[in-house]
């Protein structure tokens, strides 16, 4: 063991030193990744309350007039303005982006109205602009509301009540939480944690396999009276120290900078406080050997740095993609989906963030599972080391 | 005191190594020489335990490398071909690491590598970073590393290669001091001169194959006219026959 940590002091050190390293590991991951996220977040959030409180704009063309259903958009809060041109007029201005939205008035509007008979408007409106199309849905719903307001009317008064014609009413209840309103919006955190702790070893792990090799250091270090399986394990070692505190950072800076999120202006709540931190980091840890012991493994199969840094950029996407999809096909926790190392990891962080109680027992089976998938990498990784041809 | 006995080593179908038995002894310096690709190299890793032969042993000091690796490393002092350093530590750490991972620690451990440091004569870069040494430089080094655990044996692989004129008369006067103060070493070398002007005992390799095995004024006196290189291509142009 003496050995193993010998080597583990001597990498550790070494990459200290190593300006990749330390940016690729401390700085840009663990910093980077959570500022991002945080400032995409902000904006992301202020857009969308920027839109709902905007007052919708329509313009108005046509050779028609309907004094009646103006005056009710206007007293919905809907800023309206004359366009030229009729039809024309009103699909040039959304294609020129002069408006968004285009209702015109055919001529026959006000006579077919007051005959009681169906009248049109003609709403026009961009599909591609996907900004577009809540300010649609919007125009769409109060239209409607103005046509049933004249339906109502005219059934009260030919003595009819007007819910005879509402058979059904929709109620919509949300019973989403607040915190739980916030993970649907945070399910993409784990997967920039996971890939954060990646990154921590990526570099490390590149350095004591490929990069000794490449220097010539690898050949005189297997000539020491030492147990190769000692070497790989101080190295997988160096690899698990800067992929924990990269895990650390990125946790802390993900904390630090989403509490500056105003979340709760959005009827949302987030999890994050030290006590889940911490929950969050001891639920990763075991991944942390997974994923310097698969490094390490990929590492030493390769000829060279550049090598290594293509295999491994690649390989630093796997642990993702269960996270992928369990986002896609909005996978719940249950305890059979707790040995799949970095799946367990992406839903116990969800039951986190979310205040869901979380169960020993999948907690014990996420951490032995991926302990045990680790030490079996790193068992073939010290195998490796063994054989004749790793010298290349 | 290594010995070799029967060495085969085999790369698929290619035999690097044929049957290569040779002893060297304590206070002697034993050079292999021979061209490039005759098997020097292989041979040494064998030495060293890098590799596994075939058939046969290599022991140092009676240990089987193949039965106790460890054992016999940790009578060996080995400077593979072109060893290379770790360049974001010092010269000293880096020899420190050598001497940890040999079990040293503590003050010991610093008074070898200050004591190695006046013998190379490389005391002003030990706290310098290693990375733009000169080959020279690296070289120092390198040996002082190989010689942290103050091995009886010694296992040279083209120390002088890439060297300037004056590192080569440092590399030559070190062995020859170890030598005189009763190592073993062995090592190769391409280069004729090198050979002749440090060597007591030569051993030519071609093809895998020992060609001729001697002192050097015994091997220079097997041809006419007496010169070393001429004896050298003699037992190269045999063994290219047999």
């Amino acid at each position: 063991m003496r050995p193993a940590l010998t080597v583990f002091r001597k990498e550790f050190l070494e990459n200290l030193r190593d300006r990749r390293t330390v940016l690729s590991a401390l700085v840009l991951g663990p910093l980077g990744a959570p500022l991002l996220f945080a400032v995409m977040m902000n904006v992301t959030l202020e857009r969308n309350r920027e839109h709902d409180e905007r007052p919708l704009e329509i313009a108005l063309a046509g050779r028609g007039t309907a004094p009646n259903l103006i005056a009710f958009l206007e007293g919905e809060g809907v800023r309206i303005s004359a366009i030229p041109g009729g039809a024309d007029g009103a699909a040039n201005a959304i294609r020129n982006h002069h408006a968004r939205l285009a209702l015109v008035i055919p001529a026959e509007y006000g006579q077919r109205v007051e005959s009681g008979e169906p009248a049109r408007v003609l709403l026009y409106a961009d599909s591609s602009d996907t900004s577009a199309g809540a300010d649609r849905a919007r125009a769409e719903g109060l239209v409607a509301a103005y046509g049933a307001r004249i339906a109502s009317w005219r059934l009260a008064a030919r003595g009819i009540s007007p819910a005879i014609v509402q058979p059904i009413a929709i109620d919509e209840i949300d019973v989403s939480t607040p915190a739980a309103r916030a993970t649907a919006l945070f399910g993409m955190l784990s997967y920039f944690i996971v890939f954060a702790t990646l990154m921590g070893g990526l570099y490390v792990a590149i350095d004591a396999t490929a990069g000794e090799r490449e220097r010539g250091s690898l050949e005189p270090l297997l000539t020491l009276p030492v147990a190769r399986t000692s070497l790989v394990y101080g190295k997988i070692l160096a690899a698990c120290a800067y992929m924990a505190l990269s895990l650390l950072l990125t946790i802390t800076t993900f904390a630090v900078s989403l509490s500056f999120v105003h979340l709760d202006r959005f009827g949302m709540q987030l999890n994050l406080g030290v006590r889940t931190a911490a929950e969050i980091y001891a639920v990763m840890l075991p991944f942390v050997l997974l994923g310097a012991a698969l490094l390490t493994l990929v590492a030493s199969f390769t000829r060279s740095y550049r090598e290594a840094q293509s295999w491994l950029g690649g390989l630093v996407l796997v642990p993702t993609m269960p996270i992928l999809f369990a986002s896609i096909y909005q996978l719940a926790p249950r305890i059979g989906l707790m040995w799949v190392p970095s799946l367990s990891q992406h839903l116990l962080i969800q039951s986190l963030l979310r205040g869901d109680p979380v169960g020993p027992a999948a907690i014990a089976l996420s951490a032995g599972a991926t302990l045990a998938f680790g030490i079996l990498l790193a068992g073939l990784a010290a195998r490796l080391y063994s054989r004749e041809r790793i010298l290349g | 005191m290594i010995v070799l006995d029967s060495l085969v080593k085999r790369f698929g179908d290619v035999a690097a190594v044929r049957g290569i038995s040779l002893e060297v002894p304590d206070g002697r310096v034993t050079g292999l020489l021979g061209p490039n690709g005759a098997g020097k190299s292989t041979t040494l890793r064998l030495v060293y335990g890098v590799q596994r032969p075939d058939a046969g042993r290599a022991l140092v000091d009676g240990i089987d490398v193949a039965v106790d690796r460890q054992g016999a490393l940790a009578r060996l002092g080995v400077l593979p071909h072109n060893a290379g350093l770790y360049p974001h530590l010092t010269a000293r750490e880096n020899i420190r690491y050598y001497g940890a991972l040999h079990g040293l620690s503590g003050a010991a451990l610093e008074r070898r590598i200050d004591a190695l440091a006046e013998l190379l004569e490389l005391k002003p870069l030990l706290g310098r970073r290693t990375k733009g040494f000169s080959q020279g430089e690296r070289v120092k080094v390198a040996l002082a590393r190989a010689l942290v655990h103050e091995p009886r044996n010694l296992v040279l692989d083209e120390p002088t290669s890439g060297l300037d004129v004056l590192a080569t008369r440092n590399v030559r006067e070190l062995v020859r001091n170890l030598r005189d103060a009763g190592h073993c070493i062995l090592f190769t070398s391409h280069v004729m001169q090198e050979v002749a002007a440090l060597c007591d005992d030569i051993a030519i390799l071609a093809h895998g194959r020992i060609v001729a095995h001697g002192t050097t004024a015994d091997l220079a006196a097997t041809v006419p006219g007496g010169s070393l290189e001429d004896a050298f291509v003699a037992a190269l142009s045999a063994g290219e026959s047999s």
